[in-house]
């Protein structure tokens, strides 16, 4: 039912999210119909009627301990079954050859790819602003960091989400079952620019991929140019770029 | 402290009174009825101001860019369109004011203070003129934090969560001496929280009739002596960290820069450390208002007294070890969050037991639909719905997607809106007849209240569904992003819906005044209702009662007892003795 509202999910581990926040949804939803019945048929029941008098009691303890332990049983269950989800995203690391590194700051993502000697901080890093392109079905390893304020790489449709916090470097991982581009807008108010930072992730299938980082990636091609943004019409608004520095 | 018994009228605010002065009767009265009243217009005066910028929020979100009706007379520049810098602004003060100059001083200042004496039977506070100190020394931090708004490079725009560093660097936000009078004066409402949270301690704790064991007490009072445990530790650590922002701001320290070695973690651990609590300082209150009211119209003892009252206390126990739910993807270690998680799941249980033991309290009553009633359900439903919504954000896998979208915003709303506005609404009808000796207008009070309800849901509810389609908070523009192009029309309807809430307050408002200078004499006890406020003159005078407090031989809930004919049997009324009934 709520499903129909939560956007398409493209990476692995965010079914177990949409799993868990349905499990969530139809409980919660449960209690909610359960109380409410109870709530109005209490207050049409029990109005206030000439000749009524009302129950004198001062409550009932197994009633107390069952209504406390109950509740507690779900969340116990609840808390259990989310622990493997959430270390699975946030604890562990697959092993994978593929890193980036995102830099936040006010107000673009800043995409940098190691260049063929796979390390970061030498001559042929290769700086994107606003794109990334990754390939589908192989887990991709993102090292987050900010070079300013707080700000937070949000990927809706991988359920992915991590701040991006100025003097430390936070390594978190996705993996994309579809090829397509997604929007990455920031989810930490990091100023006036914040809404409409935003940057574009390209998922390609294998092949694509290996083409697009063969034109893009090698020791001798210019510096990627933030003109050769394939970034869509935008239909309605008018605006976008006008907080950009 | 004058030990005079005059008679402060609020309605009678001309007469000169002949044993204290005008200024000591009305302004700097050290009479905590008096000290209430000024809480409550403070909150009031507040909530107008608060409203308004949160309609000025709303209106951007449905039709970005477009002129704010009535605006233009402020923004001349651009027309009365928010600026993105000038929208941040609003929904940071939109949310200061309300959580610190609305709730706080309505639900803790206000009703703490009108209720906490009255209900357990002292003549006053324990220490009446740092009761008068906390009430002036809050008007004055009201007073920085809205000159805030005239000050160049206008008001604090980081969000009422300031946080570091977007607010410990000025040029990050471009905002100057707005933020650090942000940070003054909440350091400066700190004091103020300080002083009546002892008060309020020192009270309960010394000053309680004879017979008023601590669980005979009145659940409210139980609230608000908790709630006062809550200020007296959490507020201290939010008055260090502004301090320490002001000073990273002002003075060149960097406890929060990292490029000075500083850690902006810090500053969501301080801030939240304190912000949990907080938050359970803003609905506690209104659990304890909502206890009072539901036994009074259902003619019935509570339910459950005792696992009331320990809930309550568990839950201010818990709130100190569940702060880092609000940091499950701030870069605070994973491992971290996993126990947060753990607790979080805890705390709702006391708010499940909380629940149920209102809806035993309806079960079997004869419930009257009264305007208090009406608003103390209206809580608990709408306390059902925030308490629910806050499980899913309690899972550290779903808050991964959930963190920094308006589902958190309808939760807060659901919680300190749908939960302590309503709680303090329906104090405000239920006390109103003892606070100013006046009755309020029932056909405007059900006139302000259906309106407000229906609103309010369709306000706030959307909001869950805009915010699992990913709408970020805090965002100026929602039609910058095409993923959230399709779901337009909700911000439309909530925008639509919002402007219909602040109208459903007109009545209100009308009600309120006019009750106060024209409403029907009040008379001693208008519900029939057990407490000891009750037995008190409407308005009570200064130091409230007789040559004798009263004293109390049983527990506050005793409606439609056996020993009684009436269905109400008061705390201060002698138990009968029946003749022909000997002790063993």
């Amino acid at each position: 039912m709520l499903n129909w509202w939560l956007p398409e999910n493209v990476s692995t581990y965010g079914q177990e999210i949409d799993w868990l926040f349905h499990l969530i949804y139809y409980i919660t939803g449960g209690v909610f119909l359960l109380v409410t019945v109870a709530l109005l048929s209490f207050l049409v029941i029990y109005r206030d009627r000439p000749g009524r008098r009302a129950r004198y009691t001062h409550g009932n303890t197994p009633l107390e301990i069952v209504w406390t332990v109950v509740p507690a049983l779900i969340l116990v269950v609840l808390t259990f079954l989310s622990v493997p989800a959430w270390s699975r995203i946030k604890m562990t690391m697959p092993q994978t050859d593929f890193v980036v590194q995102v830099t936040g700051k006010q107000f673009n993502w800043q995409v940098t790819y190691p260049g063929p000697d796979g390390r970061f901080g030498t001559a042929d890093d290769k700086t994107f602003l606003d794109e990334m392109h990754v390939p589908v079905g192989k887990p991709i390893r993102v090292n987050l960091r900010s070079q300013d304020v707080i700000h937070s790489f949000f990927v809706p449709q991988f359920r992915f989400k991590q701040d991006a916090v100025p003097g430390r470097e936070i390594p978190q991982w996705f993996e994309v079952t579809k090829p397509g581009q997604y929007e990455v807008p920031c989810a930490e108010l990091c100023g006036f620019g914040h809404s409409g930072m935003r940057a574009w992730v390209y998922a390609h299938t294998a092949e694509d991929y290996t083409r697009w980082a063969a034109e893009n990636l090698r020791a001798g091609a210019a510096p990627a140019a933030p003109e050769a943004k394939k970034e869509p019409e935008k239909p309605v608004a008018k605006t976008g770029g006008r907080a950009k520095k | 402290m004058s030990a005079t018994s005059a008679t402060a009228h609020a309605h009678t605010a001309h007469a000169a009174h002949h044993e204290v002065g005008f200024v000591r009767t009305y302004i700097f009265s050290t009479d905590h009825k008096m000290i209430a009243r000024q809480f409550l217009f403070l909150g009031l005066f507040m909530m107008i101001i608060g409203g308004l910028l949160a309609l000025m929020v709303r209106w951007q979100l449905a039709w970005p860019e477009t002129p704010v009706p009535g605006l233009g007379w402020v923004l001349t520049e651009t027309g009365g369109i928010l600026e993105p810098s000038q929208y941040n602004m609003a929904f940071t003060m939109h949310a200061t004011i309300m959580i610190f100059f609305v709730i706080m001083p309505i639900l803790a200042g206000a009703f703490g203070n009108f209720c906490i004496p009255l209900m357990i039977g002292a003549r006053d506070m324990a220490f009446p003129f740092l009761n008068m100190l906390s009430f002036w020394v809050a008007a004055l931090s009201g007073v920085l934090m809205l000159a805030g708004f005239f000050v160049p490079g206008g008001h604090a725009a980081a969000g009422w969560t300031s946080y570091a560093p977007l607010s410990s660097v000025p040029e990050y936000t471009g905002t100057n001496w707005g933020q650090n009078l942000w940070c003054i004066s909440l350091f400066v409402l700190g004091v103020s929280s300080m002083m009546g949270a002892i008060n309020y301690i020192t009270t309960i704790i010394n000053m309680r009739a004879p017979g008023m064991r601590l669980f005979r007490m009145p659940l409210v009072v139980w609230s608000l002596f908790i709630t006062a445990i809550l200020l007296l530790l959490a507020l201290p650590v939010l008055t260090s960290g502004v301090a320490m922002l002001l000073f990273d701001r002002t003075l060149g320290t960097n406890w929060f820069k990292p490029s000075g070695g500083g850690e902006p973690l810090l500053w969501q651990h301080l801030f939240w450390y304190f912000g949990h609590p907080e938050v359970y300082i803003l609905i506690l209150p209104a659990m304890g208002i909502a206890s009072e009211i539901l036994p009074v119209f259902a003619r019935k003892p509570i339910f459950g007294y005792h696992a009331m009252a320990f809930s309550m206390i568990a839950i201010a126990f818990l709130s100190w070890v569940v702060y880092g739910h609000h940091m499950f993807v701030s870069g605070m270690n994973p491992a971290l969050g996993m126990s947060f998680m753990v607790t979080t799941m805890i705390i709702a249980v006391p708010s499940a037991i909380k629940t149920f033991n209102w809806l035993g309290t309806l079960w079997g009553g004869r419930i009257q639909f009264t305007v208090p009633m009406l608003n103390a359900l209206a809580f608990v439903w709408m306390f059902v719905i925030g308490g629910l919504s806050g499980i899913f954000m309690a899972s550290t896998p779903v808050d991964i997607y959930i963190q920094d979208t308006y589902f958190i915003v309808a939760h807060i709303h659901y919680v300190v809106f749908g939960g302590s506005i309503f709680g303090a609404f329906a104090a405000i009808y239920y006390w109103f007849p003892k606070m100013f000796g006046r009755l309020m207008n029932t056909a405007l009070g059900h006139l302000h209240f259906w309106p407000t309800f229906v609103f309010f849901n369709l306000t706030f509810f959307p909001m869950h569904i805009i915010g699992v389609g990913g709408q970020m908070r805090r965002i100026y523009n929602p039609l910058q992003y095409e993923f959230l192009q399709h779901q337009q029309h909700w911000n439309v309807l909530i925008t639509i819906s919002a402007i219909g809430l602040g109208i459903a307050q007109i009545p209100f408002v009308i009600n309120f005044f006019w009750s106060l200078f024209a409403g029907p004499k009040a008379p001693l006890n208008p519900w029939n209702s057990n407490t000891l406020e009750w037995t008190a003159p409407s308005p009570p005078p200064h130091l409230n009662w007789g040559p004798t407090v009263p004293t109390v031989y049983r527990g506050p809930y005793e409606y439609t007892s056996p020993e009684s004919r009436e269905d109400f049997l008061p705390q201060s009324q002698p138990p009968l003795v029946r003749a022909g009934t000997s002790r063993h």
